[in-house]
């Protein structure tokens, strides 16, 4: 039998391996300087596509810019904004998904009234605005998204840790004489974590696609830094006539966030296997 | 050597409306088994529980007396009494299964518990970590340290969890149902590990059971607890001897002896359950359910003693027999 599991799971440890390393080494693998603009040569299709140069392996954009430098720089603005966001979001979610879930009460009432209120925030709409009235960064990005994110975070937290803080071993750990913080740190969020590395490759992945709707809408990154959703965005104008210019970001974008997601369900497989035994 | 470990006197627990522990009194000399007995529901966990001031949210607990080692436990801060707990009083649960942290090795989480109370290095507290498997009966200590739960059996896990608790040298275990969980076999073995530890190191036990075979083979001394209050108190011999509350002597039917129990024959039982005894209840709690129960048990009832040393808490004479 074919195991599908596996293949997935290798799958996505592959492309975000591939792309991780872009991400790092961009500065090493790019061919041409991602910000040279050449309008003699515009436009020029891929190599594997009538018309390609040599040089150009995916082409230039229609500023002349080599689209593959371009693409493995974009790989580095797409994934850190998609770790950042997640750093972000991670800690604002798990602690306050710790605190309700573990002290309950009072406490939970205002963790509970905080999701609630996140969740009733549209977000696209507020990402929009905010970006639209400071300022388009990838800080103020990162940042907008990472404040808007982390309601996945604190509910499952949330949820997870009202499981754990009534088992045997967190009650032995009071019984040797823990203190609170430690018990939450130690001995409840250790036991929790893989359900948010779960979250977190979701959360990922929706805050690489919400850069790339924000660079879409010109409200990302801002130009010229290669964001692939800028990259579509800037592409969108000439796609009846070269329609790779919108499908090489569009295919990488695609492949990046169903890789993360193979991931996220292998590390959930993985992690749940060795609780369950 | 009897000398007081644990002094307790008219301890009360209450959760909201419940009276979950009505003026428990126990007192744990060093060095000997005390043994806690009665069904589920009684206030034998909670009493335990209170004992470490480990009970849950929502719930108040005043005593007169609550001494241990002769420091007053009810003025004692929440970071006094982390200090003691684990260290000089130590407890292990009913579920051998779910007790041990599943995220870290046994080495980590029985070091942790050392260098906590003790300090020193992690090294020092491995090292102790596995001269106490060892003594526990755990054969090659060192491979098992370096195990995580999961990769465990019950039996070994509650091994862990006494040697666990042995790590600051306590005076006191609480042991809530520490058998319960396990098999007949597995659990003789942890009993005897208890018998023979408690000898050597001269540990007092507080034993928390609802299987008097556990009690018999134990016990120095037995409180039986019935709707939250110690309804008789006795060193073990006298209590088997001449069991004289109607709840002590309705438990003993209960048990089935092999061999003198026959097929067929109708194992004893006493009817109903422990009542949820509310706020203002009064008389004794047992009279629902007792073949005795006369109009004047909703009264006060008197504590009296057999012979000294062995109190009960009933309105019948001590050598009251069935009518």
């Amino acid at each position: 039998m074919i195991n599908f599991r596996l293949i997935a799971a290798v799958l996505g440890l592959v492309i975000v391996g591939v792309v991780a390393f872009c991400a790092v080494f961009a500065g090493w693998i790019v061919p041409h300087d991602p910000f040279v603009q050449n309008l003699d040569g515009r436009m020029i299709p891929p190599l594997f596509m009538e018309g390609g140069q040599a040089g150009h392996f995916l082409g230039t954009d229609q500023l002349g810019r080599d689209y593959f430098s371009r693409l493995i720089l974009g790989a580095r603005i797409s994934l850190l904004i998609g770790v950042a966001t997640v750093i972000t979001s991670g800690l604002i979610g798990i602690t306050l998904g710790l605190l309700g879930g573990f002290f309950g009460g009072r406490v939970d009432d205002v963790v509970m009234f905080a999701i609630t209120c996140r969740l009733s925030i549209p977000l696209i709409l507020v990402a929009l605005t905010v970006v639209g009235l400071v300022g388009s960064s990838l800080t103020v990005v990162v940042l907008t998204l990472g404040l808007l994110l982390w309601d996945r975070f604190a509910v499952v937290a949330r949820t997870t840790t009202m499981q754990v803080r009534n088992l045997d071993y967190v009650a032995a750990a009071w019984a040797s004489g823990c203190s609170v913080t430690h018990i939450i740190l130690k001995e409840v969020l250790p036991n929790i974590v893989h359900h948010l590395v779960v979250v977190a490759t979701l959360e990922m992945a929706l805050a690489i696609l919400l850069e790339a709707a924000l660079s879409f809408l010109g409200l990302g990154v801002p130009p010229p830094l290669p964001s692939w959703g800028l990259m579509i965005a800037e592409a969108k104008d000439y796609m009846f006539f070269t329609p790779w210019v919108i499908m090489v970001p569009g295919i990488a974008l695609f492949v990046l966030v169903l890789g993360i997601n193979f991931l996220g369900d292998a590390l959930r497989d993985i992690l749940g296997a060795t609780r369950d035994a | 050597m009897s000398e007081t470990l644990l002094d307790i006197e008219g301890l009360h627990v209450r959760f909201g409306g419940m009276h979950a522990v009505r003026g428990t009194a126990l007192k744990v000399q060093r060095g000997e088994t005390h043994c806690l007995v009665g069904e589920s529901g009684c206030g034998k966990s909670v009493s335990a529980l209170a004992v470490m001031n480990l009970l849950s949210r929502g719930a108040r607990r005043d005593a007169t007396r609550m001494e241990f080692m002769g420091q007053d436990l009810l003025g004692l801060s929440e970071s006094g009494m982390s200090k003691l707990r684990g260290d000089a009083m130590a407890m292990i649960f009913q579920e051998p299964m779910t007790s041990l942290n599943p995220a870290y090795t046994v080495g980590s989480q029985m070091a942790e518990v050392y260098t906590r109370h003790r300090g020193g290095s992690r090294n020092a507290a491995l090292l102790r970590a596995a001269a106490l498997l060892a003594k526990v009966g755990i054969t090659a200590p060192e491979m098992r340290l370096a195990q995580y739960p999961h990769q465990l059996s019950g039996g070994l896990r509650q091994r862990v969890m006494i040697a666990m608790a042995l790590m600051c040298d306590p005076k006191l275990l609480i042991a809530d149902e520490p058998t319960t969980a396990l098999d007949v076999t597995v659990q003789a073995q942890i009993l005897r590990l208890l018998l023979e530890l408690q000898r050597e190191l001269g540990l007092a036990v507080l034993l928390i059971t609802h299987d008097l075979g556990i009690v018999a083979r134990m016990a120095h001394r037995v409180s039986v607890m019935y709707a939250g209050e110690v309804v008789e108190s006795a060193p073990a011999e006298a209590l088997f001897a001449a069991p004289t509350h109607p709840y002590t002597r309705g438990l003993l039917e209960c048990v089935p002896v092999p061999g003198r129990v026959r097929r067929d024959e109708k194992l004893g039982s006493i009817p109903g359950t422990v009542p949820r005894v509310r706020e203002g209840f009064a008389g004794c709690g047992f009279r629902e359910r007792c073949s005795q129960a006369m109009a004047e048990c909703a009264g006060t009832i008197p504590a009296r003693e057999r012979v000294p040393e062995h109190r009960y808490l009933c309105r019948l004479a001590p050598d009251w027999r069935a009518a």
